[in-house]
């Protein structure tokens, strides 16, 4: 990739800091060269987000029907299958497995529900309606 | 308190904080291209049966913590290296060695990293930093691939220290011990050594899933994904393969422009003109995979789709294999004066 080649195509990194790339000068020599993104890039996460939200909302749906507890959204909301959540969390998965079935969540001691709030970096009332309070 | 260090951007995370910290206990030649080619940092492996955010995990470069080791190593230079069950225990192995002057590196997890943008915090837990000191609650942060330095609370630092998931850092900190000097010497051996290791790691290492074979390898299994995943999964492949290509730190083109870099600045220790030469290679094989991309980019933003567009993208990573194939052998050829 020769210098002038190096893409600006702001992209969400860009706006917090460019990247350093390598690339050619006229000379054939390597140098670095700052690059605020590529949109070749930028479409390759907007594909991976895409999926994320759209697991984001069957899981808020199965919530508000009743069919999982909040904690799927969140897990959804946060990338984290059961086995990351044991690690954060403590619990075993086949606990997290249970904690998802609306019935059995309701019933969780706040201790439990501390644990849930810190693993995801939520309040414990935020926990119960689905509200993401940050960027 | 705050240590005597001074902030450097770099393309890729693990190689600018080994040359960073190496720079700054005297070793002032270890820029960061010598750190990667040092550390043979170049690789390619397509492993399908671990699942990276639903598609098939990709490497462009070798596992992480190994540049570091593997540059120290060939440099004659001790390294300190400790993980941590116990967060208070990890917090204050931290504030002794900075106490005692040394700035450190630790791995880190990318989710909960407050300074990234959302879009590029996923699981992904070999991301490396280096702290420099502290200020209040706050601890002074040189990440390699921000402009500038940055900070993060006591809080928000033990979050990503201690993230889970695979490649747990464990509060994973590591720093090369001072006072030992690098001659030019001993520079000529680690870049000898780093390329005879990173030859055997492209052309030797066992199975289809690595190296040059795994290159072509994963070209063929491309023009297959049409059919056997429908077209918006081998789209959603398609665009993590570029991801992981492109993803902040790899420097452009899955890495190859950087290991373009090294050969060249090898030069200037070997002055053997093959490495001149075998270095155009790379910035080909660069080249070739941003060609790649840009028609994989093709496909999942849905502007095309056919089976002869993902016969081409396939191609493309043969042709690849095909360079880089040659490229490594020639390496492994160099005659050393």
């Amino acid at each position: 990739m020769k210098k002038e080649d190096v893409p600006q195509d702001l992209g969400s990194l860009g706006k917090i800091t460019r990247e350093v790339c390598y690339a050619t000068d006229s000379e054939g020599k390597y140098v670095t060269a700052l690059s605020t993104g590529w949109d070749v890039k930028t479409k390759a996460l907007d594909v991976a987000w895409q999926e994320i939200d759209h697991r984001i909302a069957v899981a808020k749906q199965k919530v508000l029907n009743k069919e999982a507890s909040p904690l799927l959204f969140f897990m959804e909301y946060r990338m984290m299958d059961a086995s990351i959540l044991a690690d954060y969390t403590g619990f075993w998965q086949w606990q997290i497995k249970r904690h998802l079935k609306p019935e059995v969540f309701d019933k969780l001691s706040d201790k439990k529900l501390e644990k849930y709030a810190e693993a995801f970096n939520v309040k414990v009332a935020d926990l119960k309606s689905m509200n993401v309070h940050e960027s | 308190m705050k240590v005597d260090f001074v902030h450097r951007q770099s393309a890729h995370c693990e190689s600018g904080v080994t040359s960073s910290l190496l720079q700054n206990i005297g070793a002032a030649k270890i820029t960061e291209p010598l750190a990667f080619g040092m550390g043979a940092g170049l690789f390619f492996a397509y492993i399908p049966l671990i699942k990276v955010n639903n598609g098939p995990a990709i490497a462009f470069r070798t596992f992480p913590g190994l540049i570091f080791k593997r540059t120290c190593k060939a440099l004659g230079i001790p390294i300190i290296r400790k993980k941590f069950n116990s967060k208070t225990e990890a917090e204050k192995y931290l504030q002794d060695a900075l106490a005692q002057g040394s700035p450190v590196g630790c791995q880190v997890g990318v989710y909960y990293l407050s300074y990234f943008p959302r879009e590029y915090r996923f699981h992904f837990n070999a991301h490396n930093l280096i702290v420099f000191g502290k200020e209040e609650d706050n601890y002074l942060i040189s990440d390699p691939i921000m402009e500038t330095p940055t900070t993060l609370t006591s809080y928000e630092l033990e979050r990503v220290r201690f993230a889970k998931g695979a490649l747990a850092p464990k509060g994973q900190i590591y720093y090369p011990a001072s006072g030992v000097e690098v001659t030019d010497d001993t520079i000529r051996n680690a870049i000898r050594n780093g390329i005879k290791l990173n030859v055997s790691n492209m052309l030797n290492i066992p199975g289809w899933f690595a190296g040059v074979d795994g290159i072509k390898f994963t070209g063929g299994r491309i023009k297959k994904w049409r059919d056997s995943l429908g077209l918006e999964k081998a789209g959603q492949y398609l665009a993590q393969l570029v991801r992981m290509q492109e993803e902040i730190g790899t420097g452009g083109g899955g890495f190859r422009y950087m290991y373009g870099a090294f050969l060249q600045e090898a030069h200037e220790y070997l002055p053997n003109d093959d490495l001149l030469r075998i270095s155009e290679k790379f910035t080909e094989t660069g080249d070739l995979w941003r060609t790649s991309a840009v028609l994989a980019a093709g496909i999942y933003k849905g502007r095309l789709g056919s089976q002869a567009d993902f016969n081409q993208m396939g191609d493309y990573l043969i042709e690849i294999s095909e360079i880089e194939r040659k490229a490594f052998t020639e390496l492994k050829n160099i005659k050393w004066q």
